[in-house]
């Protein structure tokens, strides 16, 4: 039925592990010997064989976790690389759960919790993880597609199935974020039947259609748990109070459209609904946003920790409004409508903010129609003491600039800039952004995920060598002068594990002289970039143990000369052997698959 | 009765093998190489020209448009692609991929380059899709009818489809003109609109992703009433 590969290991995340596997937790850290395998990152912890997170794909076998974890309650998979959200990865590359389901439907009888991040999720795995698990609980497809609204029918649907055959089958979680969904219709809502009282999450923000809204009504009427509600834009304002006042006892809300007709009922139902729910602590949505309805929030504000803006386009006093009433605040999604001036009142007001984002209004547009500039991101770093984590568009940016960000807030774990223009110099000084940068990782000792853009030479790379110790994610776009640059980053940052690069003249001496150094991280791409076809060739013979996977859409990678440059490269360590799954477009530049799989038993039995 | 027909075309994006960047297929224009005095057809011949524009597919949405030959009925704005032309035979509505000997003419300044900025679909999706509905309402019909403008990339589009919706209009598209007629009694009607300040508008003056936003309610209104003294001239393009 399904290829069943040659299992060897997989790569288990250390925390990842939440507070409920606190009783009888048995840990086992099992190290491989020497001999076997030489390198330390094939050390495994087993958390009471429950739960499985595969971070990277086609590493684990299926073979190995069903002779080893029947107890499994969680499986949690992420497979294609990140560029993936940029359209950057081509369509069939891989990916498919289906093989997935199968086997665990097969061998997992207990499995509670499922949850994927870019997979390729059919109607027929949601079917069959419908009727497979007795005790499922968990759904959450994060950036999957492939499946349409039918396959969540039958999600819905089966607890009426197995509410027939066992006592308990409640779904608790249903989680579509930002997941590509084939809307076929609004009804697979109501196939959620009647006795199914256990909802505590639903996500169906990705959803285009309309869903039935009695049914909808009834779900949350009948479901006292939930706590988190994330309807989808076609949810109208007018009929939203309705349920909120179904559900006043919940703690995260995604608004559907918030626009209507101004009606003064409306609005006082409204704020009215609002005003019942003491336990509301995120909220989201907001399309479409009326201004004149959004101060029926505010009662809620001085309690939100988290505020996701990002969908509603409504200029700067508007947000500003808002965020300055939340003083509570830790966690902010914004579009750059909200300008410097409310970025300035955000730091001022927002003392507890962890997290900003901020998304570009019109990212195609190279002029800027907003007055959103570094000086925003400048304030909010002085003035926000916790900040750790940035996203954050703009059109402009300085060495000045980020060297003050750095020195204020060298608590960063986490900064991610992108000046929208390609190759952006320092605005005052033209100048490369390599000083700033460095500045970036020289006071921010803790940093471990970094997107560089601007103008950059390699230079950067040096710094980022030298200081990000910490660094586990790295990503670079039209950035570096030459090899020396990818070099440095990988001969110098200790704790890389996914580096991602595109239109960088990186090419083939650096890749070559830091073979090993792939074998320590879960994966690198590079597209557009100065590798030849044949360094990937040299590559795999050199790196038995690493998947070397040309993607070329131009269809002839057979008769290319090794010269040639290759489109894409996705490099990622495996036991597995080349997949089997590989569409015509992709190689793996293994010549010799067979030799390298070594036999489960052997592994297992030292 | 002269009808109009779209022939829908499959855009697909493909890698431009001249640069590093790859581009998308962004809009395919079919020209009509024959233009009657009335109105513009397009029938399965004679062979008609299409100017295909490459370019990313995030600037504008994409757009099937009629227009007069040799020019660019689209208003640019500042549109960064290059077009090239070809020559293609078009037979019917069904898709058919474009066999295209692309001749590639001089690109503009910036070209756009796929997956940059890094702003996820969802959220692209997300933020420019949704419904938008309005009413449509024509002088002396009984009851009204509702469109969805997102579904739409053009003026000519949204006309058609008051042709499909009101079967007794043609489109009366003749050079800077956009109106409807009905045939039996000679009677044209002006596509007018209101918009969010309220006011009555004439449909056309406005790029499409504008008047997309700022309409309310449609209405085709006879021309006796709108006047056609020419009190005002006619803008479109």
């Amino acid at each position: 039925m399904l290829q069943v590969f040659e299992a060897r290991l997989f790569e288990l995340v250390t925390g990842e592990i939440g507070s409920e596997l606190v009783a009888g937790r048995i840990v086992m850290a099992i190290s491989f010997r020497e001999e076997v395998l030489e390198h330390s990152w094939y050390a495994i912890e087993w958390w009471c064989q429950r739960r499985i997170f595969i971070g990277n794909c086609y590493v684990v076998s299926l073979a190995m976790k069903i002779r080893r974890f029947p107890e499994v309650r969680s499986v949690e998979l992420k497979w294609k690389p990140h560029f993936a959200d940029f359209n950057l990865v081509p369509d069939g590359w891989g990916g498919y759960f289906y093989p997935w389901i199968c086997e665990m439907a097969r061998v997992y009888p207990l499995l509670e919790e499922i949850k994927l991040k870019r997979m390729v999720v059919t109607d027929e795995c949601l079917e069959l993880i419908s009727k497979s698990f007795k005790n499922f609980k968990v759904l959450v497809l994060s950036s999957c597609e492939g499946f349409s609204t039918d396959g969540l029918a039958a999600i819905a649907a089966n607890c009426r199935h197995c509410c027939m055959l066992f006592a308990s089958w409640n779904l608790r979680e249903l989680d579509l974020r930002e997941s590509e969904v084939e809307d076929l219709s609004g009804h697979w809502l109501s196939h959620f039947p009647d006795s199914c009282t256990s909802l505590q999450s639903l996500n169906m923000s990705c959803l285009a259609s309309e869903v039935n809204f009695s049914a909808l009504q009834r779900l949350i009427a009948r479901s006292p748990n939930l706590k988190t509600l994330r309807l989808n834009r076609a949810v109208p304002l007018e009929k939203l109070s309705t349920l909120l006042h179904r559900a006043p006892q919940l703690v995260e809300l995604g608004t559907g459209a918030y626009s209507a007709e101004i009606r003064p009922n409306v609005y006082s139902n409204l704020a009215e609904a609002f005003s019942r729910c003491k336990e509301l602590m995120g909220l989201s949505g907001f399309w479409d946003v009326v201004p004149s309805y959004l101060p029926a929030i505010y009662s809620v504000c001085s309690r939100l920790t988290s505020l996701n803006l990002s969908y509603a386009t409504i200029q700067s006093p508007d947000v500003t409004k808002i965020v300055t009433q939340c003083p509570n605040l830790q966690s902010l999604s914004v579009l750059d409508y909200i300008e410097d001036a409310g970025l300035h009142a955000l730091s001022l007001s927002c003392k507890d903010l962890r997290e900003l984002r901020v998304f570009p209004s019109d990212p195609f547009v190279a002029d800027a129609n907003v007055s959103l500039t570094e000086q925003g991101l400048v304030a909010v770093s002085e003035g926000c003491l916790k900040l750790q984590s940035v996203l954050y568009f703009c059109r402009q940016m300085s060495n000045a600039a980020l060297t003050t960000i750095a020195k204020n807030r060298p608590n960063l774990n986490c900064f991610r800039l992108c000046i929208l223009e390609p190759r952006a110099p320092d605005y005052l000084t033209l100048e490369p952004l390599d000083n700033g940068f460095g500045a970036i990782v020289d006071h921010c000792k803790q940093l471990q995920r970094l997107s560089l853009s601007g103008l950059l030479t390699d230079l950067v790379f040096e710094y980022i060598g030298n200081r990000a110790k910490k660094l586990e994610m790295l990503s670079i776009a039209f950035a570096g002068d030459s090899d020396m640059g990818l070099h440095h980053v990988l001969s110098g940052c200790d704790s890389l594990r996914k580096l991602e690069i595109r239109d960088c003249p990186f090419g083939d001496k650096a890749l070559l002289d830091n073979v090993s150094k792939l074998e320590t991280m879960r994966s690198l791409w590079m597209s557009s970039c100065s590798v030849s076809l044949g360094a990937c060739k040299r590559l795999s013979q050199k790196m038995p143990r690493l998947n070397v996977e040309v993607i070329d859409e131009q269809g002839d990678l057979d008769s290319r000369s090794d010269n040639s440059p290759v489109e894409k490269l996705y490099v990622y360590r495996t036991v597995a052997g080349p997949r089997l799954d590989m569409p015509s477009f992709i190689r793996n530049m293994d010549q010799n698959p067979t030799c390298r799989r070594y036999s489960l038993e052997k592994l297992f039995s030292e | 009765m002269v009808r109009s027909s779209i022939v829908t075309l499959y855009i697909t994006s493909q890698s431009f093998p001249y640069t590093h960047s790859h581009y998308q297929l962004l809009s395919i224009t079919i020209i009509p190489t024959k233009m009657s005095s009335e109105a513009s057809t397009i029938t399965s011949e004679p062979p008609t020209t299409a100017v295909v524009s490459i370019g990313s597919l995030s600037t504008n949405d994409t757009e099937l448009t009629l227009g007069l030959p040799g020019g660019n009925s689209r208003k640019s704005g500042a549109k960064r692609t290059f077009s090239v032309t070809t020559d293609l035979k078009l037979g019917g509505t069904d898709r058919s991929s474009l066999e295209c000997s692309v001749v590639r003419r001089s690109p503009s300044s910036k070209e756009q380059v796929v997956g940059w900025p890094p702003v996820r679909s969802y959220r692209k999706n997300m933020a420019k899709s949704g419904c938008k509905y309005v009413k449509v309402a024509v002088d002396g019909a009984p009851y009204l009818r509702k469109v969805d403008l997102e579904l739409y990339s053009g003026y000519q589009q949204l006309l058609s489809s008051f042709e499909d919706m009101f079967s007794c209009f043609a489109i009366n598209n003749v050079m800077e003109e956009m109106k409807l007629m009905d045939p039996v009694n000679g009677t044209e009607y002006v596509p007018t609109y209101e918009d969010k300040d309220g006011d009555l508008m004439l449909v056309g003056d406005v790029p499409w992703k504008m008047f997309v936003e700022s309409c309310k309610r449609i209405r085709l209104m006879k021309n006796s009433e709108a006047g056609s003294s020419g009190m005002y001239k006619s803008q479109l393009t």
